[in-house]
Order: structure tokens, then C-alpha cells, then sequence
């Protein structure tokens, strides 16, 4: 049997989430969900269920934690540690997402295991054989981890690399309580701030417009906000960018900056380093316009153009109007 | 305030990723190296504590000899002094490295407020060394922290969520995990150079634990060269563009 830890904000479940429930089916038939937090944390336990279910989660364990009214790490942690005592799980799987990331590690310095982040594939044996990305994924490391060590297999799968389908299971509730001290509690979210300023943010954008070294400077971002906003998305940026003060951080695609998989991402003077590609190669459609033709970017967009950004973004935005109108 | 601030030298790689011929690492021979972004700005933070609250800062990194160049250009920024767990250079484990960690930060002369590092290293990317730490050390810890304020011996930290950014409070001693974004970090001065000449780099030996996660290979995967379809220049690139939106529903 395998535990999927379900990644959620006060209820809303972390898409990531599927393709974990997705890739676990791979490895074994038997899949549990793992919800932290009941309806204190804003989880109601029957909706999120049936969406686990629909991913084939045959059981969701919805752990109740007294005094857990929002996401506390090392306290959902503590419940995952009582789960995997009591249900024998060969593995524990999550998303690589923060939270995901985040939980499966304490539970691993918890209970002393190793733990593995970002996996593309896990084969369970002595040793188990697991491919991982190193380098947000530029890079593809197989490793051996020690199956005395790792006799509960702890993993979160990279993002993107599995495709959610669903396979729809029982998802038969299981509610239980588990037990976590102040201390566990005390790192907990206690505040939100910087509400939604109305605009799309990287995460969810549909489009994103995206401009490195090549667009000149602050200046040159005016084009790319207007591309954005004609096509209902927002604009992205290197970390060139961010490093010189161009743009502000929470714009960053990349190793760094946000990890992005829009339908269009318009890469606009990006040379295309490491760092960046990392954060924007799994875009559906990515398109880049560069002056030089054997930049980086150009091997890996699907369509390009060469040519000089503050020549043909201008005209591209006249296009739009004209397809628009 | 005492800060300790563990950091990673990795390799600088640009736009591509060459592989030794045994493809077990990536062929540094022609490339620099760089520190784990994430810990500029881990350096970064102390530095900027510091000059509010007094204190000192010492660096600690698990590496082989040449980590040094890494250890003095920080020392140039403003830390204080550094250990370095001395390697063979042999790859450990995110477990092994966050035990000789611990141990060093624990069993060092001066008593720690706040333990900084980078959420995940550039290379490895195992998003589990601050939190191992912080249970060996049985200190609370909050981890991808893009915003940080201290007062009264509580740290006050934001990590962003789509627009918006959650809040955590913790008590020090603790440790915190930042990311890329938390400020910018500055260049050393030149007399920030001189004086980290003979700022003191400790080398400290412990014995380092077995891993118990081992790389058999590694690979760049082949995704490359997409053959991309060159959609022309000028307005006629300009129109044909527009053609592509509308065909993938953007328009």
C-alpha cells in the first residue's frame, strides 16, 4: 500500500496532488490519500474525497489534529509518522510542491529515513531504483537508496512528469485523530497579507510574456505588459532581470523564480540559461523571439522568430489588435 | 545576535551541462563555481541583521578544499569567520550532509540564534538539509522564506503564494530556509576583500555518515532541439504569430 500525502490550502487541493495519486497507481494498486486537517482547517472531507477517489484513492485518511486550523508542517508531519505506523505503507508520496516538499521532509528527519525529491520513476526493491532531477530537472540522476534505510519509501514526484488521469476508486473516508504537541503547532501560518491585486499570477497564467537581458531594461517591459494584457496573461522575466532590479522577484520563471506550464509561454530576448529553462520548458507552446538564431532558447521553443525585440513586438502588438478587432 | 549561515559551492554551469566520461558528474574541468543561489541571499540576510541587531556571523559549508573560494568571497560580504567540513570532494547524501552540519554548528564555541540557509541547493535540490538540521539541533524551522524581520527574539517570515504570503512566526532560536527573491545581495567591496584575507577558515573534521542514497549515473535528458518552425521576420513574422495564438486558443 502507498500513502499519498494530498497537498491543500484550507481545503482547495494542490492539482500536483493527481499526478502524485497518478504516478503511486504505477507503483502499487492499493492507494491511500492523506488529508491533514478536517474541517478546522477548512476541509470538507467528502468533497475532497470524491476528487481523490476519482484519482484512484481507494481510502482518504482525513487526520484530525486538535489545534490545527491551518497548515503547520512539522504538526501534519507528525500525523503522516502515526499513519505509516499503523497502516504499513511501503512508500509515502507527494507532489513536489513547497508543502509537499516540505512535510515529506520532516517526516523523514522524524523517523530517520532518507528522502528522495523529484522523482520521474521509482522502482521498490533492494535497493530501490529511482530516477530523479537534479538541477530542477536539467539534469536526470539515477540513484540506489538503501532499502534497510528507506524500509518506507519517502518521495515526491516532479512536477509535470507525470500527466494526471483519472481511475476512479472508492475513496472511502477514514477519519482519525492524530496527536501533535504545542511545539509542533507553533509553526504555523498565522497571517496572510498582500491580497490578490486583481492580475493573473505566474502560477495560474494561461499566458505568460516573458522578457530576459535582450529587452534592454526596465523600459523595455512596457510592450511585454501590453502583449500580456491583450492576450489575458501576464508578464514573466529572467533572473537577469530581477538581479538588476528590473522587475520585481515574484515575476521570476525559473530554477529560482516560479516554475511555470502555461499554454503559451513568449520568451522575448531570453538566451535561454539553465536556470530559465528549468522554470519554462514545460510551457505547451513556447514560443521565443531573439536577435541571435543559435541562441539556447531557439532549441527548445516551437516556433521562433529572429529578430529584434523592440522592432517586432511592437508590430506583433498591432497584430493582435487588428485579430482582435 | 549570532548567525550561522551554511553554504554550498556549486558548479557554474551556463547553457549547457557537459557530463564526465563515466557520466557519474558534470566536467568542471572548463567551467567556475559558484555558491547555491539561495544561500547569497541566506548571507545576504545576516549581513543585513547584523548591522541592525550587533552579532556575528559564521559560515559553514561541507566541501572539498577549493569551497574556500566560495567561504572568502561571502567573508568579503560581511561574515565573520567560517568552518569548512573538508571532503574528499566525493558526493554525500542531503542526510549525511545535514548530520555533519548539525554536528559542527552544535559542537562550535558560539551559541546560534538563527541557523540560515537556502531552501534547496542549485544541484542536488533535495529540500530536506534545513529541516534535518533543525531536528538534529531541536530547533523550530520555517522554510521557503522570501521575507524575514526580527524582533524581540521572534522572526517574522513570509513565503509567497501566487500574489499573496502566508505569514509564520517563530521563537529563536530557530532555523530558516530562504529563497532567491528574499533581497538582493550585494558584491563584496574591495576592502571587504582585504579584510576577509585574513578572516579565519577553520577546517573542521567529522566523521561523515554513510549514504544511503547513491548515484549510479547521470544524464541530460533529451529534450533538445524541438525543431522549431521559423515563423519569418518583420510584419509578415509578426502576422504569422498572431496565426499561431489564435490556432493553440490564446486569441
Amino acid at each position: 500500500m502507498i500513502l499519498v500525502y494530498a497537498d491543500h490550502d484550507r481545503g482547495v487541493i494542490e492539482p500536483l496532488t493527481f499526478q502524485a495519486l497518478t504516478f503511486a497507481r504505477n507503483i502499487d494498486s492499493d492507494i491511500h490519500a492523506v488529508l491533514v486537517g478536517g474541517s478546522s482547517a477548512g476541509v470538507n472531507a467528502s468533497t475532497a474525497a470524491t476528487m481523490l477517489g476519482e484519482y484512484g484513492a481507494q481510502e482518504v485518511d482525513v487526520a484530525e489534529l486538535a489545534g490545527y486550523s491551518d497548515y503547520a508542517p512539522l504538526a501534519a508531519a507528525r500525523a503522516l509518522v502515526e499513519l505509516l505506523g499503523s497502516t504499513g505503507a511501503q512508500a509515502l508520496i507527494a507532489p513536489s510542491s513547497p508543502r509537499g516538499n516540505e512535510v515529506l521532509a520532516h517526516v523523514a528527519a522524524i523517523t530517520d529515513r532518507p528522502f528522495v525529491a523529484d522523482c520521474y520513476s521509482i522502482d521498490l526493491g533492494a535497493p530501490h531504483k529511482i530516477v530523479r532531477a537534479r538541477w530542477a530537472g536539467n539534469l536526470h540522476e539515477e540513484v540506489d537508496v538503501s532499502a534497510e534505510a528507506a524500509d518506507v519509501l519517502i518521495a515526491t514526484i516532479f512536477p509535470h512528469s507525470t500527466e494526471a488521469t483519472t481511475a476512479p476508486a472508492g475513496g472511502a473516508i477514514n477519519e482519525f485523530t492524530a496527536a501533535a504537541s504545542q511545539d509542533d503547532l507553533a509553526i504555523q501560518i498565522v497571517n496572510r497579507v498582500g491580497a490578490a491585486t486583481g492580475g493573473v499570477t505566474l502560477p495560474e497564467a494561461k499566458v505568460i510574456v516573458s522578457g530576459g537581458r535582450g529587452m534592454g531594461g526596465p523600459d523595455g517591459f512596457g510592450i511585454l505588459e501590453e502583449i500580456a494584457s491583450a492576450l489575458g496573461g501576464t508578464v514573466g522575466c529572467t533572473r537577469v532581470v530581477t538581479s538588476a532590479g528590473w522587475r520585481p522577484h515574484s515575476e521570476q520563471v525559473g530554477q529560482t523564480g516560479t516554475k511555470v506550464a502555461p499554454d503559451l509561454y513568449l520568451a522575448c530576448g531570453i538566451s535561454g540559461a539553465t536556470q530559465h529553462l528549468a522554470g519554462c520548458k514545460n510551457s505547451k507552446t513556447l514560443i521565443a523571439i531573439n536577435t541571435d538564431p543559435d541562441a539556447t532558447i531557439m532549441n527548445h521553443a516551437d516556433y521562433i522568430i529572429v529578430g529584434d525585440v523592440t522592432q517586432v513586438l511592437p508590430m506583433v502588438l498591432q497584430e493582435i489588435h487588428a485579430a482582435k478587432s | 545576535m549570532e548567525i550561522a549561515v551554511c553554504v554550498k559551492r556549486v558548479p557554474l554551469v551556463g547553457s549547457t551541462f557537459i557530463l564526465t566520461d563515466d557520466a557519474m558528474a558534470i566536467d568542471t574541468s572548463r567551467i567556475g563555481a559558484t555558491l547555491s543561489p539561495h544561500e547569497e541571499n541566506a548571507v545576504e540576510a545576516a549581513v543585513r541583521l547584523i548591522e541592525v541587531h550587533g552579532g556575528s556571523i559564521t559560515l559553514f559549508s561541507v566541501g572539498s578544499t577549493e569551497a574556500e573560494e566560495q567561504i572568502r568571497e561571502q567573508l568579503a560580504i560581511g561574515a565573520d569567520r567560517a568552518v569548512l567540513i573538508e571532503t574528499d570532494g566525493t558526493e554525500i547524501d542531503s542526510q549525511a550532509t545535514a548530520a555533519v552540519l548539525a554536528q559542527a554548528i552544535d559542537q562550535d564555541a558560539t551559541e546560534f540564534d538563527l541557523v540560515l540557509l537556502g531552501s534547496e541547493s542549485a544541484d542536488s535540490g533535495g529540500y530536506q538539509t534545513g529541516i534535518r538540521i533543525a531536528h538534529a539541533l531541536g530547533r523550530p524551522v520555517v522554510t521557503n522564506v522570501k521575507g524575514l524581520a526580527i524582533t524581540d527574539n521572534r522572526a517574522t517570515c513570509e513565503r509567497a503564494v501566487g500574489s499573496t504570503r502566508e505569514v509564520y512566526e517563530v521563537q529563536l532560536p530557530a532555523v530558516i530556509c530562504v529563497l532567491d527573491g528574499l533581497n538582493i545581495p550585494r558584491y563584496p567591496s574591495v576592502p571587504g576583500r582585504i579584510k576577509a584575507r585574513k578572516k579565519p577558515v577553520d577546517r573542521l573534521s567529522i566523521k561523515i555518515p554513510e549514504s544511503t542514497t547513491i548515484r549510479t549515473s547521470l544524464r541530460v535528458p533529451q529534450s533538445a532541439n524541438k525543431g522549431a518552425i521559423d515563423l519569418g521576420s518583420g510584419q509578415d513574422g509578426a502576422k504569422a504569430l498572431v496565426e499561431v495564438f489564435k490556432q493553440i486558443g490564446v486569441i
